[in-house]
């Protein structure tokens, strides 16, 4: 089910292209109602379903292959082995195995779609406020700083806080930043393919149970498969036996490969259970006494008993991430942005996360772009109209020229135009961005670009681009199609992008 | 949202001066604590001790919420045991603990921090990470 993702995808351009501006402008989209659940708009790389009931992870595959393991082989066990079962031994074998089928069902649907403990990212003035410290802290100059941490002590035990660049906060201890999901989570012990999830500190327990008790019905399964297959070979020879319920063969193998995966993945679960030690921990050896004689854990309750109870039967916190409230569109930023680029840029980032799937197309599309801005350049102070994209034989007509309404104002990035303009640029094209070199045609307007062709297609020829430039001056637009600009996002792959285009263009305008 | 109309109006008629961010106080562990350092920024707005309080009975609540006890495990074990249908009917504890924080928030807001020209924002609306504090332009406090 991809709907999810593409529905949100669709429903940010829908969105995006209605709140757009005041202009008339044909869009063959009908108008929706702007009031987009949070979902809609998650940063993370996650899915969606059930209007954001359900969250999971974005590969789902082996998920899948998982409820089909599970489905099949106990289909197979309660067509095929429990009637023989029930009527030789008793009829209590079908229902136990009924029941052990249920609660291993339950809890790996309970474990895959449940939020892991994500931690939502910084809000911009969280954010800002944050870099202004380090920086206070660091007393920044012009180069890189270092890996930024902080230290606590806790219980004795100093640890080490690490600071997240993409959710730009300080992880609590034991969070981790799962890198298939770009997100934070809390109490973070493995990123599980087989549930198609994290495995955080609000599924940890349904995790739990679901090896668990996968470990009980895979050795109840195959220990009554056997036991049929035996009772059979006793009245009518073992290979007839084998002919008779040929699914007994493959509900052993399943089970037989399984059972020792399983089983030892419950062992060592409760090996990290009764010590309080999250996977992760445990594999990097955190509070192994190898590190040194005071190392130890300082989460652990003391004793075994305790820290099951805190794990298993410990109060479950609700999700931090608010997937079904509406967006609140008047979210004030009233506040002068202290770092203006750090305040957009997570914006960006966050739109930017949204449908990374089309970064291939958004990376063509900046192409396109960063092809127009030399000519910008160049010819600032004539109109200028560019009609062919690189990728069109890789040479621009004669006469390429963009209209320009006069050299754009440079607006500073810091500019506090309200938030809500930003994520008018698409949300996966946010990342449209013209290389502002020197700042002299700087296309973070407030007026949302109109173009809905460009998703998919090249600009031909034909789609003459709107001047780019006119748009900070506040001039509407009639023209449909506008070369998308947008706010410079200093992701590294712009400037790859942007080292390539000069070249293309170089080679193009001679 | 903790705001009652009259927040409400204040925000939309003053202007956002300054936000200052509570940060969490993690030398407990990961139980949800914030630090109750005064900022400096509020030095001119509000009584030190009075600020202090509001933080330290809010990691009370929070230490509540997350508290193991019998109370806590019967609640679990009665979950696991019913496949968390019962949570179709009745909130968790952790819940009911958020549910008084919002309101103790709301009350100290009403009664101590708007007239101050302060917002005090719930923390669970920024993910348990911060307590935001909304400093707003006060032209009418003549000092």
């Amino acid at each position: 089910m991809h709907l999810g993702v593409s529905e949100s995808m669709r429903e940010c351009e829908y969105s995006q292209i209605s709140t757009r501006s005041s202009t008339p402008m044909e869009t063959p989209y009908k108008k929706r109602t702007p009031k987009m659940r949070k979902w809609e708009s998650f940063p993370g790389r996650n899915k969606f379903y059930c209007n954001g009931r359900i969250m999971m992870a974005k590969q789902t595959g082996v998920f899948y292959l998982t409820l089909v393991l599970i489905l099949v082989t106990c289909g197979l066990f309660f067509t095929f082995d429990c009637p023989f079962l029930a009527l030789e031994l008793t009829p209590v074998i079908p229902v136990i195995g009924g029941v052990l089928f249920l609660f291993v069902l339950g809890t790996l649907l309970r474990t895959s779609f449940s939020d892991p403990g994500v931690l939502p990212r910084a809000t911009p003035d969280e954010a800002a406020d944050l870099e202004r410290q380090i920086d206070v802290a660091n007393g920044s100059t012009g180069y890189r700083p270092p890996p930024r941490t902080k230290e606590v002590v806790i219980n004795g035990q100093t640890v080490k806080l690490k600071y997240c660049f993409t959710c730009k906060i300080f992880r609590p201890p034991r969070a981790s930043h799962c890198s298939l999901c770009d997100n934070c989570v809390e109490r973070f012990d493995h990123h599980c393919p087989w549930v198609g999830n994290c495995v955080g500190r609000r599924n940890y327990r349904f995790f739990y149970m679901f090896i668990l008790s996968l470990s009980f019905l895979t050795i109840f399964i195959f220990a009554f498969v056997i036991t049929h297959v035996i009772l059979r070979s006793h009245r009518s020879g073992f290979l007839n036996a084998l002919k008779d319920s040929p699914a007994s063969v493959l509900e052993v193998v399943v089970c037989f490969f399984s059972v020792w995966s399983i089983v030892g993945l419950s062992g060592f679960h409760t090996y990290l259970i009764s010590s309080n030690q999250t996977t992760n921990e445990d594999i990097k050896g955190s509070w192994s006494s190898k590190r040194g004689k005071d190392n130890y854990n300082p989460y652990s309750h003391g004793n075994i008993f305790t820290n099951c109870c805190a794990a298993l039967c410990g109060p479950l916190p609700p999700s931090l991430i608010d997937r079904r409230g509406f967006i609140q569109s008047d979210t004030p930023q009233l506040a002068p942005p202290t770092n203006g680029i750090t305040m957009y840029g997570a914006t960006q980032s966050q739109q930017s996360h949204m449908c990374d799937q089309d970064q291939c197309i958004q990376s063509t599309k900046f192409v396109l772009q960063a092809a127009a801005t030399p000519l910008l350049q160049q010819q600032s102070s004539q109109p200028v109209i560019l009609t062919a994209s690189p990728e069109n034989g890789g040479s621009l007509p004669g006469r390429t020229s963009l209209t320009l309404g006069g050299p754009c104002t440079s607006l500073p990035l810091g500019q506090p135009t309200p938030p809500t303009s930003t994520p008018s640029l698409s949300c996966h094209e946010a990342t449209d961005m013209l290389p502002i070199h020197g700042h002299s045609h700087t296309h973070n307007h407030s007026h949302p670009h109109q173009e809905p062709v460009a998703h998919h297609h090249f600009l031909t020829p034909e789609e003459v681009p709107s001047p780019p430039g006119m748009l900070p001056c506040g001039s509407p637009l009639g023209h449909s199609h506008t070369m998308q600009a947008g706010f410079y996002n200093p992701a590294s792959q712009d400037s790859l992008h942007e080292d390539s285009v000069r070249g293309l263009v170089k080679l193009s305008s001679v | 949202m903790a705001e009652t109309h009259s927040l409400q109006d204040m925000r939309q008629q003053a202007a956002v001066a300054a936000k200052v961010f509570i940060q969490r106080d993690y030398t407990k562990g990961t139980v949800c604590q914030f630090q109750t350092k005064f900022p400096s920024e509020l030095e001119t707005r509000i009584d030190k001790q009075q600020f202090e309080e509001t933080v330290q009975t809010l990691n009370n609540l929070y230490a509540e919420a997350e508290k193991l006890g019998s109370q806590s495990y019967v609640e679990g074990c009665l979950a696991c045991l019913t496949a968390y249908t019962i949570f179709l009917c009745m909130e968790t504890h952790y819940e009911k603990v958020l549910k008084k924080i919002a309101k103790y928030i709301q009350e100290q807001n009403d009664k101590i921090y708007a007239p101050r020209g302060l917002l005090l924002t719930d923390p669970i609306e920024r993910g348990l990470r911060v307590i935001e504090v909304t400093i707003f332009e006060d032209r009418s406090l003549t000092r």
